[in-house]
């Protein structure tokens, strides 16, 4: 034994911990960096929006209505006299929930049926994949209408809508990363050892699914942002008087000539919130491809 | 006063595979109309003693891995028999137990494999790796794993500190000797090592097989040892079997097989294995053509189409496995009247 102990080839030196080349990569990419910094901001204004808001954003002012920008109004006031840049503020609230709420339940749902279907295969895999064809294969903003206009619309409708449409993409995922993970050897050592079915997927599938799934969840958050406003604009997301981006754009509209800022100013609070989170994705994305290859 | 019965071999063996068999169908449309069978395994017949290593060689795609895999019951094998001595000593016959009669056994077989980059799982530690065994199988406590751990970590050369590592911190020879450690976390009595050096290093074998000849001598353990390379098979096998295209060609202890082979595909092998002396040259026996097709054999005798000494028989009948001297089986026609070379050396 004692030669075995510790062959000459015992590295001397290991390596350092992945995700310390991670976070360099990462660190590299101009765009992805402002694109956290932006989200940060976002984030932290979401939580102070009433600490930071000069004015009450539901609250009606009459004889004020279309005031330009001004020291007072940074970007005016709307057609109700109310201060556009405070429901801007509060509007981030909206925006990051429907952010992320959807896109959380949309991808527990996705990662289930995605591991079910891959690990499992034959008939699951079948109809699982079959309903995931069939969802993606409808224009997603007509299948969240379609939903919205049956359940009624509210922020909890808003949810169940995008969800509903939400999950096809990360089963689809998902279930490659299974078919492809699923006959390595490590899966084979832990069938032999007489690990469970479910242990095998939740230990040792899931966490290999990780980087993928990290990439999916900022990259379909920002598409959850645009549902929501789009679904507002049409009326059939957010409720007036309710501080959402989609929700004032299309209040905004009609005075476009007039007072473009009532449009335009939550349209470029839409535009910045998405690039950010798209920014943020493909950072992450090129910084974790060489571990999502090996 | 009667005599005791004299028996070279009184103890069954420790493990008896009897006609194994594993036939791939090909399918055809949309129907899937079974259209013919690959005979990945056709009839494989070898029994190991408790404590010896038995080799099982061939060219890749010859079914010795599907073989092993089939005897562990990673595959379902579709005829035969697999005849295991359990640990309280009852003869079992694995082939036709369902996954959860074989959960209670898995622990007395382990395999070790032979890709070691795919084998370990690159998002646990090595504390995880090595004790995903135990904790499976009862052993909550994670002070206790953590020392079992430990010990097998010492057991197969690398340091116990290394339990927080990830895999990609290893080396190949290190991350097989991790391998090793798992499969041994169940104290197993039956290991099967699916060419467990062919992607290493030459220097980095050499440790890892004599590390599996010591944990053989201090762990009593039985091999079942798939390999391609013949060198390696002499330096750690004391029984040998040979394949081709999924049926068994000749079988034989170590010695026996390497001195006197009986097979002519056997002789063949033996003479591509290199020779350390550039003052001897070998008369080595280059084959012609491909190994045939397992989904489509030829004829008679599968390697008749290769082989130098085929005669008209061999071309219409399929040859049966004899035995030609005690524990040496062939399956050639011609067997004992060939002048066939082993190793010189």
């Amino acid at each position: 034994m004692s030669d075995l102990t510790l062959g000459p080839e015992v590295a001397q030196t290991l390596p350092e911990p992945v995700w310390k080349e991670i976070v360099a990569a990462f660190a590299r990419n101009r765009l992805a960096v402002v694109g956290l910094g932006i989200l940060l901001i976002v984030a932290f204004v979401a939580l102070a929006a009433p600490l930071l808001a000069p004015y009450d954003p539901y609250k009606v002012k009459l004889g004020e209505q279309f005031l330009n920008p001004s020291w007072n109004h940074p970007i005016g006031t709307d057609m109700f006299g109310r201060d556009v840049f405070s429901r801007i503020l509060y509007g981030t609230r909206i925006s990051l929930l429907i952010g992320l709420v959807p896109t959380l339940i949309s991808m527990t749902i996705g990662v289930i049926l995605g591991l079910v279907s891959g690990y499992f295969g034959r008939r699951v895999d079948f109809l699982i994949m079959m309903l995931a064809d069939m969802v993606l294969s409808f224009p997603s903003l007509l299948l969240a209408m379609i939903v919205m206009y049956t359940l009624g619309a509210s922020l909890l409708n808003i949810f169940i809508a995008l969800s509903a449409v939400g999950w096809a993409g990360t089963a689809r995922v998902v279930r490659a990363q299974t078919l492809a993970l699923k006959n390595k050897e490590f899966i084979e050592a832990s069938r032999a050892i007489g690990t469970k079915d479910i242990a095998i997927m939740l230990k040792h599938i899931l966490p290999n699914c990780l980087p993928q799934l990290l990439v999916l969840f900022t990259l379909n958050i920002p598409d959850s942002i645009l549902s929501e406003a789009s679904l507002s604009f049409l009326g059939i997301g957010a409720q007036p008087p309710a501080a959402s981006w989609g929700l004032m754009v299309a209040g905004g509209r009609e005075f476009l000539f007039n007072a473009p800022w009532v449009a335009i100013a939550p349209g470029i609070a839409i535009l910045i919130t998405v690039l950010a989170f798209n920014f943020l994705g493909d950072g992450l994305r090129d910084a974790l491809d060489p571990y999502l290859k090996s | 006063m009667a005599r005791p019965e004299t028996n070279p071999d009184p103890a069954p063996p420790f493990l008896e595979v009897r006609s194994l068999t594993k036939y791939y169908p090909i399918t055809k449309g949309f129907r899937r109309r079974v259209t013919g069978l690959v005979k990945a395994v056709d009839d494989v017949s070898f029994s190991i003693r408790e404590g010896e290593t038995m080799g099982l060689v061939g060219e890749s795609g010859c079914g010795k891995t599907t073989t092993a895999r089939c005897v562990l019951r990673a595959l379902e094998p579709t005829g035969g028999q697999i005849l295991f001595q359990t640990a309280d000593s009852g003869t079992v016959d694995l082939a036709p137990l369902s996954r959860r009669e074989l959960r209670p056994l898995r622990r007395q077989m382990q395999m070790i494999f032979q890709d070691p980059f795919g084998s370990l799982n690159p998002r646990m530690n090595l504390f995880d790796i090595v004790g995903e065994p135990l904790l499976v199988n009862g052993m909550p406590n994670r002070k206790e794993r953590q020392e079992r751990v430990a010990e097998l970590l010492g057991l197969v050369g690398l340091r116990p500190e290394y339990m927080q590592r990830f895999p990609h911190a290893f080396s190949g020879g290190q991350r097989q000797r991790i391998g090793i450690a798992r499969a041994l976390a169940l104290n197993p009595r039956l290991v099967v090592a699916d060419e467990p050096v062919s992607a290493l290093d030459v220097s980095v074998q050499a440790q890892v097989l004599n590390l599996l000849l010591e944990l053989q001598e201090r762990l009593g353990l039985t091999y079942l040892f798939v390999a391609h390379d013949l060198s390696v098979v002499k330096h750690i096998c004391d029984h040998v079997a040979v394949m081709y295209v999924g049926k068994l060609v000749e079988t034989a202890d170590t010695k026996t097989l390497f001195y006197s082979p009986k097979h002519p595909y056997t002789a063949s092998l033996l003479s591509a294995v290199p020779i350390p002396d550039p003052r001897l040259r070998s008369e080595g026996i280059e084959l012609s053509g491909e190994v045939p097709s397992p989904a489509n054999p030829p004829p008679g005798c599968y390697f008749h189409p290769r082989c130098a000494y085929a005669i008209d028989v061999c071309k219409t009948q399929s040859p049966l496995l004899r035995q030609v001297s005690p524990g040496h089986f062939v399956s050639c026609h011609r067997a004992g009247e060939l002048p066939l070379q082993g190793i010189v050396t």
